[in-house]
């Protein structure tokens, strides 16, 4: 659809014309929407109808698979179906959170639509009444070499312009970007994803909720005005891309970060000292108006009558269509108390915002529009939401699997020159550092930030209190590739383990489900495999689903991504003492190999550096097993026995050991009185092949810890179902010395810190 | 003279004025209160401090648009007066975009935004933003900024020299943004406004990283109460 309507479409010709199949709307479904009306949409109505049928809406196909999650737990206060999710974390305070993808406008746009996501989803959190307190990033990319990559020229113009869209937003409102990670692979050619995860902090009396209640209550729209920019943006991300995109940029919105400090100030002032005369409010996101207005009447049973003319515009002769579509930002929906509105008014504009009244409550639940005095819209509220489709799409296994797994992990690998080996799996971009990206992030602004980016987790420090929050993204679409179920299970025991090594227990998770078309049935298995493994790891680590989005048609002609079931998770730290970070603290301090590692090779950097490619059948984790040694692990750290913690991931227990090694600061206050002692070193001996060196063993730490503590340490764990062995100690030596059965690894320490921290630079130029 | 109080001045778009206001009220221990860009009026205030952030989106330029609001009258009333006047990063920029510091805020050479903890040395310990340090004395404090690559013209920066108006440098090898001559913040000839791109309100506990900014308030506080 574009431009201006000089005439609408009748409800005939909509209906002959078939015009509602650019709208992604399938006849069947046009069908069904004129059975429930019992007459013919007009062009208006039959758009709502698209809109709010659209997969990134009402979850069509994806809803069945999500309501196998579990979303509850003694914690959770606002599971699923709010704009966020909320945890007690105890002193009446709450934790709120949500992720939320931007992966299609970030394709074509990749500055604003990186800008916007981050910019909706900190709508979401402010809507709830909580301050936004940080923010993280899970980005995925195609390959940077050009060995690898079809076009990796644009695959570098997009890490720089999305990675500069989170900068501009972010930094602007106020709100560190605290972590995050950011993967590469060739599947993310075309595609990248984009997923955004803001955290806020409120007092349990300020939770808000969605709901338009009160007949004869006012709706007030407020912050910016409405454009024609981001209209059928929902339905775009329910779409796969097909050559040429170019044209499909006018869905993509462009955002004000200025408007929406100005707006967070406002909620967040209305909410905590008007809350009397508040009844309800709303994002305005996907599907803009119409979605935020229909939620909010469905949520409390009513029905609204909407005055379009009242609308806000920033353009002239805006259609009622266009005025319900348009994802224009920085605007929220409030359900105010009839006789309350000018207060609200005057507010707003102390803050240099518009709020109108733009219609009001009725108890016949129907949804009514006027514009121009007629009347251009007339459906019950539930039609558009609590009676969309739902699909239970059928599933197939995946080709691919069986493919795959025919080859051996280990096929293909070959560690003849392990020291060679590290240094380029600490070069290849998944593992190097990300400092380039993030040091262009305001992390410590609202000074909270007690563990900025680059450590297992961030840690945020919750004030007036002895607690702080841990918080993580994390997942690797390889995994899930090669087994969705397995590979689900270990994306949130990974993202467990980043948040026990912060001294953290995991309290629930978010999620972006990043998949591919949802008409393709090996897709959908992959979906549903792999919602059973992150189900099933999610009731051994006792956290719920609490919040997430779902982001299909991850496709460019017909190639799908991997599929990228991004998890956040948060945990609460006890007592600030209990913060732990990964980076070596002293020398003389043991180091411990926690859990056994074992050949996991397939998915893994190494397979990838050695194979180019990835295969084989990786083995099922233990989920009891790895919760017993996060129990230990917490235990140790709460006993103040561990100076330092790592989960071993990317690159495996090597490239832990060398990461500890570099993150060493003696500068920061975390670290040794010796100021000579700059970079430290390590001494390990492990009983293994080189191979094992670099096998990705989910579920295992490299952890140190202070000889003072060693006895205790060794009796905890002796006394548990896990496993600890000492296998060696930090040095000041300066090198670092990795003994195997086999050659062993023998580099300097600054040498290898040099390699892993300058490469994502050196490739991004 | 009783206890000082500390006005925080709130632009629209400023956002560390909260953690400028914890700063001084919770962990320093002093009254400070929030003052609208809007205000005409900082009867009762003893200093002005200007937050950092993005006054207006640092639309047209940083500073460029919020050193017009209301409450800026006030500000150079202050600085007329001797009283003092604190900007941090985007209140820096302000203040030169005021004309009470001398000086311009440009992008930094990398032409990208820096985060970072910046090594930084006291140049001038006899200022009363800067008398409970020693001379020369390294600090650890944070900086974020995109437009923080101070410079001056050479006959200004003669004088800021032979005026001892130059209060902070980045240590040698550790400047973030290409400042002239290091500098990290200077004082007014009288030395009553001090501008500076480091943060010291981000550096008051040492369970964030640096404790190195206290002296910077209690140096201030100082100089009010004698």
């Amino acid at each position: 659809m574009k431009g201006v309507q000089l005439s609408e479409p009748t409800a005939e010709e909509v209906r002959d014309t078939k015009i509602y199949r650019s709208w992604s709307m399938t006849d069947a479904e046009y069908e069904r929407a004129v059975k429930m009306l019992g007459r013919l949409p007009n062009y208006t109505e039959a758009g709502l109808f698209a809109v709010m049928w659209s997969e990134h809406c009402c979850y069509k196909s994806s809803t069945p698979i999500l309501k196998t999650f579990p979303t509850t737990g003694p914690r959770v206060l606002q599971g699923p179906g709010e704009g966020a999710g909320i945890v007690d974390i105890g002193n009446g305070k709450a934790v709120v959170f949500k992720a939320e993808s931007h992966n299609h406008p970030s394709a074509v746009e990749p500055f604003e639509g990186a800008a916007t996501g981050v910019g909706g989803i900190l709508r979401d959190i402010f809507s709830m009444g909580a301050r936004p307190v940080a923010v993280l990033d899970s980005l995925r990319f195609g390959e940077l070499s050009a060995d690898k990559a079809k076009n990796v020229e644009h695959n570098k113009f997009l890490v720089d312009q999305v990675v500069a869209g989170i900068s501009s937003y972010g930094n602007c409102i106020g709100v560190p970007t605290v972590g995050g990670e950011t993967a590469f692979d060739s599947c993310y050619e075309g595609n990248p994803l984009v997923n955004v995860m803001c955290v806020g902090l409120i007092d349990q009396k300020d939770i808000q909720k969605g709901r338009a209640a009160g007949a004869g209550n006012s709706i007030m729209y407020v912050g910016a005005t409405t454009g024609r920019d981001g209209i059928h943006g929902a339905t775009f991300a329910s779409e796969e891309f097909g050559e040429g995109n170019e044209t499909q940029r006018s869905a993509v919105q462009v955002g004000d970060p200025f408007m929406e400090k100005q707006l967070v100030e406002a909620c967040l002032d209305v909410i905590h000292n008007h809350n009397d005369i508040l009844v309800g409010i709303q994002d305005m996101g996907a599907a803009g108006l119409v979605s935020s207005s229909t939620e909010m009447a469905s949520k409390a049973g009513t029905g609204l009558y909407l005055k379009l003319d009242d609308v806000p515009q920033r353009e002239t002769n805006m259609t009622p269509y266009e005025m319900m579509l348009s994802e224009s930002q920085e605007r929220m929906l409030l359900c105010v108390k009839k006789g309350h509105e000018q207060e609200i008014t005057d507010i707003f504009t102390s803050y240099g915002l518009d709020a109108v009244t733009i219609g009001n409550v009725t108890d016949d639940g129907m949804y009514t529009l006027e514009h121009k005095g007629k009347v251009v819209a007339e459906i019950p509220v539930r039609f558009l939401t609590d009676d969309a489709p739902e699909y239970h799409l059928p599933t197939a296994v995946p080709q691919r699997l069986a493919a795959l797994r025919t080859t051996d992990a280990r096929d293909g690998i070959s560690v003849t020159n392990p020291e060679q080996t590290f240094l380029e799996l600490l070069a290849s971009p998944t593992i190097a550092s990300k400092e380039h990206i993030w040091h262009t992030y305001d992390s410590q602004v609202l000074t909270n930030t007690v563990i900025r980016p680059g450590s297992d987790a961030a840690v945020i420090r919750v004030r007036n209190t002895d607690t702080a929050l841990a918080m993580t993204t994390d997942c690797n679409g390889r995994y899930i590739y090669l087994d969705p179920e397995i590979g689900g299970k270990i994306a949130v025991a990974e993202a467990a383990s980043n948040i026990v090594a912060s001294g953290a227990t995991p309290l629930a998770i978010t999620d972006c489900l990043n998949y591919g078309s949802p008409e393709n049935p090996e897709v959908m298995y992959d979906l549903t495999q792999s919602a059973a493994g992150l189900s099933a790891a999610c009731k051994t680590f006792e956290t719920p689903v609490i919040s997430g989005n779902v982001s299909l048609y991850n496709e460019t002609s017909h190639e799908a991504v991997y599929p990228t079931p991004m998890i956040g998770m948060v945990g609460l730290i006890e007592h600030t003492d209990h913060i732990v970070t990964q980076a070596f603290k002293a020398a003389g301090d043991a180091v411990y190999l926690i859990g056994s590692l074992r050949p996991d090779f397939a998915g893994s950097e190494l397979q990838k550096l050695q194979t180019g490619s990835i295969h084989g059948q990786i083995s099922d984790i233990d989920l009891e097993g790895i919760k017993a040694t996060h129990d230990t692990l917490l235990a140790a750290i709460r006993e103040g026995l561990v100076a330092s913690a790592h989960d071993v991931s990317e690159g495996g227990v090597a490239v832990a050991l060398a990461e500890s090694a570099f993150g060493f600061d003696s500068k920061s206050g975390d670290g040794s009185e010796n100021p000579q002692a700059d970079i430290l070193g390590v001494d390990a001996k492990l009983d293994l092949e080189d191979e094992l060196l670099f096998a990705e063993t989910i579920g295992t730490f490299v952890v140190s810890v202070p000889l003072t503590a060693v006895a205790r340490f060794e009796e905890l764990f002796a006394d548990s179902d896990a496993t600890a062995t000492r296998i060696g100690s930090v040095d000041n030596s300066g090198l670092l010395e990795i003994a195997t059965r086999g050659k062993g690894i023998s580099v300097s320490t600054m040498s290898a810190k040099k390699v892993w921290k300058e490469s994502l630079a050196c490739l991004l130029s | 003279m009783s206890a000082p109080r500390f006005a925080v001045i709130v632009f629209p778009g400023s956002n560390c004025d909260k953690d400028l206001l914890w700063a001084i009220q919770t962990v320093v221990g002093v009254d400070a209160e929030f003052v609208r860009h809007d205000a005409t009026s900082l009867k009762g205030f003893d200093a002005a401090m200007l937050p950092g952030g993005f006054s207006y989106g640092d639309y047209l330029r940083c500073g460029a648009i919020a050193r017009f609001s209301p409450v800026m009258e006030e500000v150079h009333r202050f600085a007329d007066e001797g009283k003092p006047v604190f900007g941090t990063c985007n209140g820096f920029q302000i203040l030169c975009e005021a004309g009470l510091l001398p000086g311009a805020l440009l992008k930094n050479t990398s032409l990208r935004f820096v985060c970072e903890t910046a090594e930084v040395e006291v140049a001038n310990n006899e200022t009363r933003f800067t008398s409970h340090y020693e001379k020369d004395q390294r600090l650890r404090i944070p900086v974020a900024h995109a437009e923080g690559r101070y410079t001056v013209t050479d006959e200004e920066l003669e004088e800021l020299t032979a005026n001892h108006q130059i209060a902070f440098r980045y240590a040698k090898g550790h400047n973030p943004n290409g400042s002239v001559d290091d500098i990290a913040g200077v004082t007014n000839k009288a030395g009553n406004v001090l501008g500076m791109m480091p943060h010291p309100e981000r550096a008051v506990e040492a369970l964030l990283g640096s404790a190195d900014g206290l002296p910077f308030f209690s140096s201030l506080i100082a100089s009010m109460t004698a």
